[in-house]
C-alpha cells in the first residue's frame, strides 16, 4: 500500500463519523485556469470500498492516461478531488455540497443509486450532468424530463431485457422461455426492487413463470431463501444483488444443491469482489456485464504504460487492473472524456460549462469504428445517447467465472428498448406532473448556459 | 402451495438451527466480557473483522496456515492488552454507558485500523472443509455448518470448564458478582480483565474465521454483531449457555418466519423479526432466558 493511499485511508478514520473528506489526487494543473474539473462522490472505506476503488481508480487512471499522454482533452486539463462518501447518502450529499462551488465542473459521479437520487433536483438547477452508468434511475433515460442526469450504457430495465434475452438465446429463442421457472432473488432496497415490474411484464410476454425473493440488507443470511428455491426448483435464478449479498447467494446455492452455472448476475452481481469470497461455490456462475474484464484491450496497456510505469497508477494492487470493476472505471472515464470533447467541438476547445457538458453527452455518438480508435474495441460495444435517450443502447453481454477469471460466453445482446421505451416515458411523465417540469423539446437542446451566464442561452458558438 | 411440507419444515428448521449457532458464536464473545466487566462491547465484531483480515491477509503473504493462525491470536492478545490499558483501566467505575460508548467508539477505530493495515480488498477464505451438503431423509444439511456446531459446542464446553472448574474462572465470577470485593480480597483487576479480553480475542479469531470463510472477509464482516445481539436479549447478556439457546431459538424462529410468514408481510422479514422477538422477550423477561436478574436496594 503507498504512503498517499495510506494518509487518505488514515484521514477517512480520523473522520469517523464526522464528515469525510479525503481529498485525493489532485490533477496537477488548477493554476492555468483551462482545465475541466470532476468532483468525485468516492468510497474507498466502508462496506463497498472495494468496488469504489476499482471503479474511481479506472476513471481517476483514465484521466491521467489523457491528461499525460495527451496533455488534457484539447489542452484543457481534466482535474478533479475525492470525497470519501463511504457510499452513504449523507456524506454523498455533504461532498456535493462542498464541491459545487468549485469552477469548471464537468459532470459529477457518484457510483451510488441513493446518492444520486438525493442530487438530482440539486443537479438539475446547478445545471451540471449527473453520471450515472448502468445503474440510477430507469425513467431518467428520458432525457425529455431529465435533462442532466445520464444513465448511460445500461438502465435496470434494460438490463432485465437483456438478461431475459440471454436466456432466450441458451434456451433456443424466446419462444423457448414459455414454461420455464424463474426466480429473482433480489437486493432490500429500492435499487433491488426497481426490476419488479418488468420482470412481470416480461413474463407476460414471453410466458415463463417468475418468483422474486427479497434477500434483507446486508444478505448475509440466505439459508431460508434457498430453501425456498429449493422447493421451487427453477430452471434459472437471477441474482440481483450488491456486496456481501453475492458470495453469499453463491455458497447459499451450493449448500442446497443448486448448479452455480444456472445463477445469471445483474450488473452488480458481476465483480470479482463477488465471486472470490465463494470460493469453488463460483465456479460456473455467470453475470451480465456492459463492459468485458481483461487487460489487453490497448487502451488498458496505455494506462498501463503511461500511468502505472510512471508511478501515477491508483489501484494500489496491479493485479487489479483490468478487474470488473476497474474496466468499469476507465469506461467511465472514456464515456466522460468524449462528451468534454463532443461538446469543446461545438462550443471551442476550452474550459465548459456543466450545461455545455451536458450537451457533449447528448451527442455521445461513439460508434464501433470510434471505440476501436480509442482502444477500446471489445472493452465495450458502442454507445449512441441523443437528447430524450440518455442510456445510449448500450449492449450487454455475459461472461461466466472459471474460478480464476471472468470468459466472455454471449455475443454483444440488445435489449428489447422498444418493448420498455414506453414504460420509461410513462414513468418519466408521472414524475414531470409531480415536479412540475416542462417537458422538453429538441428545440431546448441547444439552449445552453455558457460561461459567465447564469441563465441558458439559445445560441452557442461554433 | 398444496397442504403442509413436513420435510420442508424440518429443513427450514435444521437449516435455522445450524444459522442460530453462527449467531451463538459471535454473541459468546459478548458474553464472556459481559459476565467479567459488566461491559457490553460493541467491538467484538470489529474485533472478529480484524481477527479474520489479519489472518487471510497472512496466508495470502506466504505465511502457512498455523503460524498464520498464531501470529493472529498473539495480535489479538495484543489488541486485548492495548484495550485494557488504555480504554478500560482509566474508565473503571464509571457508568455502563459510558463503558459501552467507548467501545462503541472502538469498533469505528479497529475498523478503520483493520482496513488501513491490510486494505479494503475482500477475501476469500478457504478452511477446508468441503461445503456440498450431505442429505439425509431428504433433508440437506450443510457440512460446514456442521464443524461450525461442533466448534461452538467445543468452545462452550472450555468456558463452562474454565468457568467452573480453575481458579482463573473463579476469579472472573468473583469480579462479575462484584468488582469492589474482588480487589478487596487481593485480585488484580487489570490482569483478569486483560486475560477476558484476550479470551474474547481467541473467540473473535474463532467466529471470525468461521464467518470469514462463510461470507468472505470483508468489511460486512463486523456487522455481524447485529445478528448477535436479539441472541443476547433473548438468551440473557451473561450467560454462556444462554448465548447458545438464544441462537438456536433465533435462526430457527426467523427462517421459519421468513419461509412461513415472509410473504404476509412482502418478503424479507428475517432481519427484523429476530429483532421483535428480543423486544417481546425484554416485556416479559428483562434479564433473558438464562441472564442473572438484577436486584438493587435503595
Amino acid at each position: 500500500m503507498s504512503l498517499p493511499t495510506k494518509l487518505r485511508h488514515l484521514a477517512a478514520l480520523t473522520a469517523l463519523a464526522l464528515v469525510a473528506a479525503a481529498p485525493a489526487a489532485t490533477a496537477d494543473d488548477q493554476s492555468t485556469g483551462k482545465e475541466q474539473f470532476f468532483p468525485l462522490q468516492s468510497y474507498r472505506v466502508g462496506p463497498y470500498a472495494a468496488g469504489g476503488t476499482g471503479f474511481f481508480g479506472g476513471t481517476i487512471d483514465y484521466f491521467n492516461l489523457i491528461n499525460t499522454r495527451d496533455g488534457g482533452v484539447n489542452g484543457v486539463k481534466l482535474t478533479w478531488e475525492e470525497g470519501e462518501t463511504q457510499y452513504e447518502v449523507e456524506r454523498g450529499v455533504e461532498v456535493y455540497e462542498r464541491l459545487k462551488n468549485r469552477a469548471n465542473i464537468a459532470a459529477w459521479n457518484p457510483l451510488s443509486v441513493g446518492i444520486a437520487y438525493a442530487m438530482i433536483d440539486r443537479i438539475s438547477k446547478d445545471r451540471v450532468p449527473l453520471i450515472t452508468i448502468n445503474h440510477g434511475r430507469t425513467d431518467s433515460t428520458d432525457g425529455r424530463v431529465f435533462p442532466y442526469v445520464f444513465p448511460l450504457l445500461l438502465n435496470p430495465y434494460s438490463e432485465t431485457s437483456g438478461i431475459i434475452n440471454y436466456l432466450a438465446s441458451r434456451e433456443g429463442g424466446v419462444d423457448k422461455l414459455k414454461g420455464k421457472k424463474l426466480v429473482v432473488l433480489y437486493h432490500g432496497s429500492p435499487y433491488g426492487k426497481e426490476t419488479i415490474p418488468i420482470y412481470e411484464l416480461l413474463k407476460d410476454k414471453y410466458g415463463f413463470d417468475v418468483q422474486q425473493i427479497e434477500v434483507p440488507h446486508p444478505g448475509n443470511e440466505q439459508q431460508a431463501q434457498w430453501l425456498q428455491i429449493r422447493r421451487i426448483k427453477p430452471d434459472y435464478v437471477i441474482l440481483r444483488g450488491w456486496g456481501v449479498m453475492n458470495p453469499v447467494a453463491l455458497k447459499t446455492a451450493q449448500k442446497t444443491g443448486f448448479p452455480a452455472d444456472h445463477i445469471i448476475g445483474n450488473v452488480w452481481s458481476n465483480s470479482e469482489e463477488d465471486v472470490l469470497p465463494a470460493g469453488d461455490a463460483a465456479k460456473g456462475y455467470v453475470a451480465i456485464t456492459t463492459q468485458a474484464s481483461g487487460a489487453d484491450y490497448p487502451v488498458l496497456q496505455e494506462v498501463v504504460k503511461t500511468v502505472y510505469d510512471a508511478g501515477k497508477g491508483n489501484l494500489e494492487d496491479k493485479k487489479r487492473i483490468g478487474s470488473v470493476y476497474h474496466n468499469l472505471g476507465i469506461v467511465n472515464g472514456i464515456l466522460n472524456v468524449e462528451a468534454v470533447r463532443i461538446a469543446q467541438e461545438k462550443f471551442g476547445k476550452r474550459t465548459l460549462t456543466g450545461d455545455e457538458v451536458r450537451w457533449g453527452f447528448e451527442h455521445l455518438k461513439l460508434d464501433e469504428a470510434r471505440v476501436a480508435a480509442l482502444g477500446a474495441k471489445g472493452l465495450f460495444h458502442s454507445i449512441n445517447v441523443t437528447w430524450d435517450n440518455h442510456e445510449g443502447d448500450g449492449r450487454v453481454t455475459f461472461q461466466q467465472w472459471d474460478g480464476a477469471k471472468w470468459n466472455v460466453v454471449s455475443d454483444w445482446i440488445s435489449p428489447d428498448w422498444a418493448l420498455l421505451r414506453p414504460i420509461i416515458e410513462k414513468s418519466a411523465a408521472a414524475y414531470a406532473a409531480e415536479k412540475g417540469i416542462k417537458i422538453r423539446t429538441s428545440g431546448d437542446v441547444d439552449k445552453v448556459t455558457e460561461l459567465g451566464s447564469e441563465a441558458p442561452a439559445a445560441s452557442a458558438k461554433n | 402451495m398444496t397442504g403442509f411440507d413436513f420435510t420442508f419444515f424440518l429443513e427450514v428448521l435444521v437449516g435455522g438451527l445450524l444459522s442460530g449457532v453462527m449467531y451463538s458464536l459471535v454473541a459468546i464473545g459478548f458474553v464472556l466480557i459481559y459476565k467479567t466487566s459488566g461491559v457490553l462491547n460493541f467491538a467484538q465484531g470489529a474485533m472478529l473483522l480484524f481477527a479474520a483480515l489479519t489472518f487471510v491477509s497472512l496466508v495470502e503473504r506466504g505465511v502457512p496456515f498455523a503460524l498464520a493462525l498464531a501470529i493472529t491470536f498473539l495480535v489479538m492478545v495484543l489488541l486485548g492488552i492495548t484495550i485494557e490499558r488504555t480504554v478500560l483501566r482509566p474508565l473503571v467505575n464509571k457508568p455502563p454507558i459510558t463503558l459501552f460508548m467507548a467501545t462503541l467508539g472502538l469498533s469505528y477505530i479497529i475498523e478503520g485500523a483493520a482496513q488501513l493495515i491490510w486494505g479494503t480488498q475482500v477475501h476469500g477464505l478457504d478452511l477446508g472443509i468441503d461445503d456440498t451438503p450431505l442429505e439425509i431423509s431428504g433433508i440437506l444439511i450443510s457440512k460446514f455448518d456442521l464443524f461450525a456446531a461442533a466448534v461452538a459446542a467445543t468452545m462452550v464446553a472450555v468456558l463452562t470448564v474454565l468457568f467452573r472448574w480453575t481458579r482463573v474462572g473463579l476469579a472472573f465470577r468473583a469480579v462479575a458478582d462484584d468488582q469492589f470485593a474482588a480487589l478487596a480480597v487481593g485480585l488484580r483487576l487489570p490482569r483478569i480483565w486483560a486475560t477476558v479480553w484476550t479470551a474474547a480475542g481467541l473467540i473473535a479469531l474463532v467466529a471470525g474465521l468461521l464467518w470469514g470463510a462463510r461470507l468472505g472477509v470483508q468489511f460486512s464482516l463486523s456487522l455481524v454483531v447485529l445478528k448477535a445481539l436479539p441472541v443476547l436479549v433473548l438468551g440473557g447478556f451473561d450467560s454462556i449457555l444462554g448465548a447458545i439457546v438464544g441462537g438456536l431459538l433465533i435462526g430457527a424462529s426467523e427462517k421459519l418466519a421468513e419461509v412461513y410468514l415472509g410473504d404476509v408481510f412482502g418478503g424479507g422479514i428475517e432481519s427484523w423479526f429476530a429483532y421483535a422477538i428480543a423486544l417481546a422477550f425484554l416485556l416479559i423477561r428483562p434479564a433473558g432466558l438464562f441472564g442473572q436478574k438484577l436486584v438493587e436496594r435503595a
